[in-house]
């Protein structure tokens, strides 16, 4: 499977309230079965699509192959266009152009202040053309283009800004020796970076591999998710503009097997970093080890738990909840899947979930007040589907939802179970879709082992006003990330990974820049030392 | 191969030995190595071997099939013990002890400050016990006595205390956010360590790996290498008696392809670290990204250059070289094991490099004033043989050495090499036994590239009093430590670990604990913050 990943999005500076229950995406509470979407006539963005061939060395060029694949629209599964399909061979080239720029090339060589200076200018430019890529990135992804205007182009603006101010402070160490010498650690740019996003959210997840990796002076070749493509071939044209010297980012078109393997086995790629699903990152690291050992982050599945404690607010509790499993279309690796209701509010929850659900507003992305589009494509749309099934074969009592929405698109009826087991399949298995799962718990020791009982271990969503709870289960838990009383915050200096199979490293924030710079110990003699 | 690394050695902390190596104790003895002790008698090494089984859940016990394997000694062949061998069933049994430990135990629960005076109880119980542990150490490796007394026991105590030292000062961070919300990190020990530990400083290699997987918290399977399975057996015994809790550290003695396997592959280890070749390592990983995607540190083979300038003052640049190369009978995965010399200085260079070979003292590492014992078993005796004879053939000048040491044992000649190629075997391969090879250079551009011309990048010399060359070399070289006028200082707080694939991550220093820490975000929802 493909890739997929979460933004931020509920932020103070983003402009959107707080408070879930005035959410922006709450506020169409009509019935989703009569919401008012004309999924049968696609709104069509304005927008030209002007590039459609891989980045090589500054330029556009078509696939050694000269192949194509169409990127398709969700709504409709019609083509949006037809991109470039690079496999092994452009690879090599990509990667030959990143190697000539790293050794040879003016990036590493620059000051990091001019550094920075690029990738402030891209900023400023990825501002400036917010409208087309927010619209580019509905059209390809299916995402509410509210969402994508008002979130995530802010979001990733706001990265680009946070990590061109890294660029410049870059500090090493200087050691205390045990003996006459002099010890200092340079902290230096690895090298040509590979970097797989996926297609959930294409931007944020360029932002958070090539944020850091130009930050610390490394030369890049990204490989987009085929589902995709459109929005990275747009920004790193914008980066071209901004001044970044041809080589340093390069963009590769293409499909996991040929063009992702072809990188992730490269014998002259440094540093590789992939986001997508825990069989896949399986393979990645494989490929790494029986290759040239380049060092490996992996960002990949989860089965978040968010758990309602019986002090909870019901009515904010289940928003929150709501929008922890069914945002982005319920496509996020950190959504909050299994959601553990204290036995005391369970029944309520339950029916207010259901209610919530219900007046979820599907329908066109590029609509006003819609919150939820259609899955990115035919695979995921029927693997939903097929979870459904196994949840209604195992028992569950299904809520609401359960089928698919309108009869074009892959639109997926927002869906939730209760009195669902931990044994049973939709509690396990990553399902990647509007599927909100809700399970009973009675005290927070078997919550916690409940909640830990899974491979994944990604994130976690606690709802309690009570200080001793909330620190309890923050430490018990193993997940990467622990949302109190909020979910899905992902402002840019929050790192974000994931415990056991959900991942190796951290990204954002001050831990995602060791992912790509090497630490070099120099050490010399002192004679006559004044001080050691 | 089985797995190796080196130790810290000059420094003037350790009073015995300068950083320069003409003053070194190591090279008092200055007679011809041909006329050195005899060794048709090995002298009786002053200890008994008291721990033989495996260390798990602070019992001493036999291997779950009752089979043992036995540990030679490396100046005869002949047996000194039969070692309990552990394998699959005994590595399950070690992993759920720790697992219990680490889940349950009172370790990674009580305060850091307890835990640090563990180590601290630890460090004063090896110096009590220091030439018994040193001479364990030199009886199953073959190492010089004096090294292993003087050099190599008093720094695994300094280790630990560094390590101590580290349990009580592991901070998270709080960090600003884009909105009303508290954010924090913790940083939380990652659990079950598998640690697997190389034959050429099993004490060094014991306390790099054990010293930072403690002080953070976690729990630990050691697995030791199959030649020298008696050390860390008797400092785990220390270690327990310091007060270390049951099931915290479990020692397993046993082979790679069973024992280190089966902790690779094991579903409950939650981060493994290896030390030994870049094949073995490559192995390593490729296991924990087939099983649970647990988070690997590799330290790796090297074939590291050591570059002495035209303004060098030769009799230094040759007594270091000397010491680069031949330390531990050649026995460090960072040995300078490509010295270039500049052509103005080539010719006295290679001369004086011979002449230092031939009074290199070789003999019974338990004699006095012994610079040289036997390499560590028949399989690299007869490795390095291969190698000195692929030198020969291959059109290298053989200026010393080249043949056996003696005819009992596994001696070999210090044997040195003049112009050397850089396509020739032994200019690439890694040899890892007592051979120089000599090569020349001219320009610094010319000697970075064919210095970075390798499939490693463990370390690097530089020997030159300008200090511009000094600053050029140190940038180009790509390589975890650079040694600058010096060569081998491993004090506790300089992290050492390989660019390219001699390795991924670094050990000891500061940087030695991320290893072992997982990183939690938690994020709390904000009312009425005073400040953001």
């Amino acid at each position: 499977m493909a890739a997929r990943r979460i933004s931020s999005l509920f932020s103070r500076s983003l402009s959107l309230p707080t408070a879930p229950a005035s959410l922006g995406f709450g506020r169409g509470m009509q019935r989703f079965t009569s919401s008012a979407a004309v999924i049968d006539e696609p709104i069509i963005p304005p927008l030209q699509i002007n590039y459609t061939k891989l980045l090589i060395n500054g330029q556009f060029v078509d696939s050694a192959s000269g192949k194509t694949f169409p990127t398709l629209d969700p709504r409709t599964g019609e083509v949006i266009a037809h991109v470039a399909e690079g496999d092994a061979e452009d690879i090599n080239r990509a990667v030959s152009a990143a190697r000539k720029a790293f050794d040879e090339g003016p990036w590493p060589r620059m000051t990091a202040y001019e550094r920075s200076r690029i990738m402030l200018r891209f900023a400023d430019l990825a501002e400036k053309h917010t409208q087309e890529l927010a619209q580019l990135e509905t059209w390809d992804n299916g995402k509410p283009y509210e969402q994508a205007l008002t979130a995530e182009l802010p979001l990733f603006v706001r990265l680009f800004h946070y990590y061109a101010g890294w660029a410049d402070k870059i500090h090493g160490l200087t050691v205390p020796a045990d003996g006459p010498h002099h010890v200092q650690v340079l902290h230096e740019p690895i090298g040509v970076a590979g970097q797989i996003i996926p297609w959930n959210f294409p931007l944020l997840m360029l932002a958070w591999k090539v944020g850091p990796a130009l930050a610390c002076g490394n030369t890049i070749v990204l490989k987009s998710a085929e589902q995709t493509p459109l929005t990275a071939l747009y920004v790193a044209k914008l980066f071209q503009e901004a001044g970044l010297p041809d080589g340093v980012l390069n963009v590769v078109s293409g499909y996991g097997s040929t063009a992702g393997a072809a990188l992730a086995s490269h014998m002259d790629v440094d540093k590789l970093a992939f986001t997508g699903s825990t069989n896949t990152g399986k393979v990645v690291l494989e490929l790494a080890a029986r290759s040239n050992l380049k060092p490996v982050t992996l960002e990949l599945g989860g089965k978040s738990p968010f758990i309602v404690c019986d002090d909870a607010d019901v009515d904010h509790a289940v928003e929150l909840a709501h929008f922890a499993l069914f945002f982005n279309q319920g496509q996020c690796c950190c959504a909050g899947s299994r959601t553990y209701v204290h036995e005391r509010i369970y029944d309520e929850f339950v029916d207010k979930a259901k209610a919530r659900a219900l007046g979820r507003t599907v329908g066109d992305p590029f609509k006003n007040g819609i919150e939820q589009g259609p899955q990115i494509d035919l695979k995921q749309f029927e693997k939903v589907l097929r979870y459904i099934k196994s949840g209604i074969d195992s028992d569950a009592t299904l809520e609401c939802g359960g089928d698919r929405f309108g009869s074009k698109g892959y639109f997926v009826q927002p869906t939730v179970f209760s009195n669902v087991k931990d044994d049973m399949l939709i509690a396990q298995d990553e399902i990647f879709g509007p599927v909100q799962s809700i399970l009973k718990f009675k005290d927070v020791d078997k919550v916690i082992k409940r909640a830990n009982a899974t491979r994944y271990g990604l994130a976690a969503g606690v709802f309690t006003t009570n200080i001793d709870k909330a620190n309890t289960i923050s430490r018990g838990l193993k997940a990467g990330t622990v949302w109190i009383n909020c979910y899905d915050i992902f402002d840019a200096a929050i790192p974000f990974g994931g415990y056991k199979m959900s991942g190796i490293g951290r990204e954002k924030g001050v831990y995602s820049l060791n992912n790509y710079l090497q630490v070099k110990s120099v050490i010399s003699p002192l004679k006559n030392p004044a001080w050691l | 191969m089985a797995a190796r690394r080196i130790s810290s050695l000059l420094s003037a902390s350790l009073p015995f030995l300068s950083h320069r190596g003409k003053q070194s104790y190591l090279s008092r003895g200055i007679y011809h190595y041909s006329k050195s002790a005899s060794l048709d008698n090995p002298i009786k090494p002053p200890v008994t071997v008291q721990y033989d089984k495996l260390l798990i859940n602070g019992q001493f016990v036999e291997a779950a099939s009752g089979k043992t394997f036995p540990t030679l000694d490396p100046r005869s062949g002949e047996v000194i013990a039969h070692v309990s061998e552990g394998d699959l069933e005994d590595v399950n049994r070690a992993v759920a002890s720790a697992r219990k430990a680490f889940d349950e135990g009172p370790w990674p629960k009580m305060t850091a400050y307890e835990r640090s005076k563990i180590m601290f109880r630890f460090a004063d119980l090896i110096e009590k016990h220091n030439d018994e542990i040193a001479a364990l150490e030199t009886w199953d490796n073959g190492k010089p006595f004096e090294q292993s007394a003087k050099i190599e026991v008093p720094m695994l105590a300094r280790l630990f205390r560094y390590y101590g030292g580290w349990a009580d000062k592991i901070h998270g961070l709080t960090i600003r956010g884009d909105g009303p919300h508290h954010v924090q990190t913790l940083h939380e020990p990652i659990g079950v360590a598998g640690q697997i530990i190389p034959w050429n400083f099993p004490l060094l290699m014991f306390a790099w790996k054990v010293g930072p997987a403690l002080a953070c918290g976690n729990t630990v399977v050691l697995k030791t290498a199959e030649q020298t399975p008696l050390s860390a057996l008797f400092v785990s015994k220390l270690l327990h008696e310091a007060g270390l809790p049951d099931g915290v550290l479990n020692v397993v003695s046993g082979f790679g392809p069973t024992a280190g396997a089966a902790l690779c592959s094991h579903m409950d280890v939650d981060k493994l670290a290896f030390t030994g070749s870049t094949e073995t390592g490559k192995l390593v990983l490729e296991l924990a990204a087939k099983s649970n995607l647990k988070t690997v540190t590799l330290e790796l083979g090297g074939k590291s250059p050591f570059i002495v300038c035209e303004d060098a003052d030769v009799d230094k640049a040759v007594e270091l070289a000397h010491f680069a190369l031949f330390f531990n009978q050649g026995q460090c995965c960072c040995a300078g094991s490509r010295t270039f010399v500049h052509e103005k200085v080539y010719d006295e260079f290679v001369e004086k490099a011979k002449e230092r070979a031939l009074k290199r003292a070789v003999g019974d590492p338990f004699k006095a004033g012994m610079e040289q014992g036997p390499q560590i078993d028949g399989e690299q005796f007869k490795k390095i043989l291969k190698y000195i004879k692929s030198g020969v053939e291959s059109g290298a000048t053989l200026e010393a050495g080249g043949d056996r040491f003696g005819t009992k044992g596994y001696y070999i000649q210090p044997t040195v090499f003049s112009n050397v190629k850089d396509d020739m075997l032994i200019a690439k391969d890694e040899i890892f036994g007592p051979v120089q090879t000599v090569l020349k250079f001219k320009e610094l551009g010319e000697v970075i590239r064919r210095a970075n011309n390798s499939p490693f990048g463990l370390a690097a010399g530089v020997f030159t009093q300008n200090l511009d060359t000094a600053n050029t070399l140190t940038r180009a070289l790509r390589a975890g430590t650079v040694w600058i006028n010096c060569f081998d200082t491993f004090d506790a707080a300089i992290p050492f670990g390989g660019y390219k694939m001699s390795g991924i991550g670094r050990e000891k220093g500061e940087y030695s604990l991320k290893n072992y820490l997982q990183v939690k975000a938690v994020v709390t929802a904000l009312k009425d913050p005073a400040w953001l």
